[in-house]
């Protein structure tokens, strides 16, 4: 397959994003922590204050026109993002605060309900804590067990260990898309291929994929799917749930309050139908009227142009770094995203960070939310670059010279 | 000296320095020649866990005087341990109780007290002060 995909003005998509004419300990800020959040173009920022100099109202509950405006805005994006995943309707779209909030709604509403003692869960050895600590209360309050899939010394899931652990047994599989501490993309459709075989559900967090690949959640066929719109240049405290209609018709509500009800009386309440059923309270109108235009950010340049660009910066990048001695990759995934998970021999993880600060640039160092993972490779934490739209060769080449600088400080 | 003179002195020390990387290398220097703490201290008693690294502190009293060693896993950090191990170790209950420590803002190392989830730093000081006053209570 040839696919031509335009080459990016990557300068005049940086005058989008003010906030990287910031200096740092006087130096021009050089962003290499995308995978945490990313930065927030213009326009994104222009659709957070248009809607509150224009159009802010409560939405769903008043008749004035601001109210209409403020409401058809909210569900002009609930269809983007239908749209965007490729959802079936536009009511399995549940607005949430992000990834974390969307998984523990599912371990709650879904597993509460329909998981029982000695039901199997699995997730894998590379799981945000995000997507392990909420099985594991389920686990504890219910009695399920929590299985793991290993995964090997390239940063890869175990698939013929995975088809292991499945058994009539399982209930359910919750892993990541893609791994945010090694960028690996694991091969999700095949995972719930054989998840469904067994009869058990499945949930990806695609926290990390959202950004960076076209989803299409009927192609994937997975149950549910969560992301966060902080890492896809749009708002913070804005997420998405997905779900077939089917389970999230089935699940009881998840928490109570206005919007998720029908009509209350004190002696029962009935319950809205979807999506709001899972949204109860006054949502967070400013941020998902802005994740549309977040969303029409990224299609406008093309999820393959921006996957393209990312993809020569990792692969720039992992040359440089590799001939830099001492230093070890973790995550050698075949297929990976725009993120360089490294070590460096006698250098603490920190000292690296604090090193690269100094000079202006910023990436992430530590566990990165996955513990469990960092004790399967035997060590406390890694360094991490990760890379967006608007990362340059440049940039690369900063760290590089940054990095250098620091071998020779504690060397 | 008192706690305040030994914080004046090491804000003169980093007067000398134009650029982040001398007073860095400084640091890193003192790092380096803080002696290693004792295994027999470095327990799970004594550990003060940041999210990114992890910081000792061993404390004991001698005559009147509370003394500090302390240790860390990441250079800087131990750089910063040593300072604060100077300024406050070998003085009496008391004073480290109500000592002032201005000289981390005074040096522009202020930060790095201030991510109190990203290193140990800012725990250890708060345990510091948290044994000088529960010897004071003792006296
Ligand atoms: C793979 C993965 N899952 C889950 C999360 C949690 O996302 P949020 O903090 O936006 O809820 C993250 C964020 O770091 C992530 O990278």
């Amino acid at each position: 397959m040839t696919t031509v995909t335009q080459q990016l003005d990557i300068a005049k998509i940086r005058r989008d994003f003010p906030i990287l004419n910031e200096t740092i300990n006087g130096k021009p800020l050089v962003y290499l922590d995308n995978a945490a959040t990313t930065q927030k173009p213009r326009q994104v920022l222009d659709a957070l204050t248009g809607y509150y100099e224009h159009y802010n109202a409560n939405i769903h509950r008043g008749i004035h026109h601001l109210a209409e405006k403020a409401t058809s805005a909210f569900e002009a994006s609930r269809r983007r993002i239908q749209a965007f995943l490729n959802a079936r309707l536009s009511e399995e779209i549940i607005f949430t605060y992000g990834s974390t909030d969307g998984i523990n709604l599912v371990a709650q509403a879904y597993g509460r309900a329909f998981l029982k003692a000695g039901d199997e869960i699995i997730i894998s050895t590379m799981e945000h804590h995000s997507n392990i600590v909420p099985w594991q209360m389920l686990c504890e309050e219910k009695g399920c067990i929590l299985k793991v899939i290993p995964i090997s010394e390239e940063g890869e899931l175990r698939m013929e260990e995975y088809e292991k652990l499945l058994s009539e047994r399982t209930k359910f599989v919750s892993v990541v898309h893609v791994s945010n501490a090694l960028g690996t993309i694991n091969p999700v459709a095949q995972i719930v291929e054989k998840a469904h075989a067994v009869g058990a559900k499945v949930l990806l967090d695609g926290a990390q994929a959202s950004s960076h690949l076209s989803i299409d959640v009927q192609a994937l066929d997975c149950d549910f799917y969560v992301f966060s719109l902080h890492k896809l240049y749009g708002p913070t405290g804005m997420g998405v749930l997905y779900g077939k209609k089917e389970l999230l018709d089935a699940m009881p509500p998840y928490r109570g309050g206005g919007e998720m009800i029908k009509e209350v009386t004190f002696e029962k309440t009935t319950y809205n139908e979807l999506p709001y059923k899972f949204e109860a309270g006054t949502p967070n109108i400013a941020d998902v009227v802005a994740a549309r235009t977040a969303l029409d950010y990224v299609d406008e340049l093309g999820k393959e142009a921006i996957a393209e660009h990312e993809h020569q910066l990792l692969r720039y990048a992992t040359d440089a770094l590799e001939a830099i001695e001492g230093l070890r990759i973790i995550g050698r995934a075949k297929e990976k995203i725009g993120v360089l998970s490294f070590v460096m021999e006698g250098i603490h993880h920190q000292d690296i960070g604090v090193l690269l600060d100094q000079q202006g640039i910023a990436i992430r160092t530590g566990h990165h939310c996955t513990q469990p993972m960092m004790q399967r490779f035997g060590i406390p934490g890694t360094s991490r670059a990760s890379f967006s739209v608007y990362n340059t060769m440049e940039e690369v080449d900063s760290l590089v010279r940054g990095l250098h600088k620091v071998k020779k400080m504690l060397g | 000296m008192s706690i305040n003179e030994i914080q004046d002195e090491l804000i003169s020390d980093f007067e000398l320095f134009d650029d982040w990387e001398s007073k860095y290398e400084y640091i890193i220097d003192l790092g380096k020649q803080l002696p290693p703490l004792e295994e027999q201290y470095k327990t799970e008693e004594n550990i003060i866990k940041g999210c990114q690294s992890r910081v000792w502190l061993h404390t004991y009293l001698e005559g009147d005087k509370l003394h500090f060693a302390a240790d860390s896993d990441a250079i800087i950090v131990r750089g910063l341990v040593s300072m604060l191990v100077k300024v406050l170790s070998g003085h009496t209950p008391e004073a480290i109780a109500k000592a002032d420590l201005y000289f981390l803002e005074r040096i522009g190392l202020h930060q790095h007290l201030a991510q109190t989830r990203s290193n140990g730093l800012a725990s250890m000081v708060k345990q510091m002060k948290h044994y000088a006053i529960a010897y004071q209570a003792v006296d």
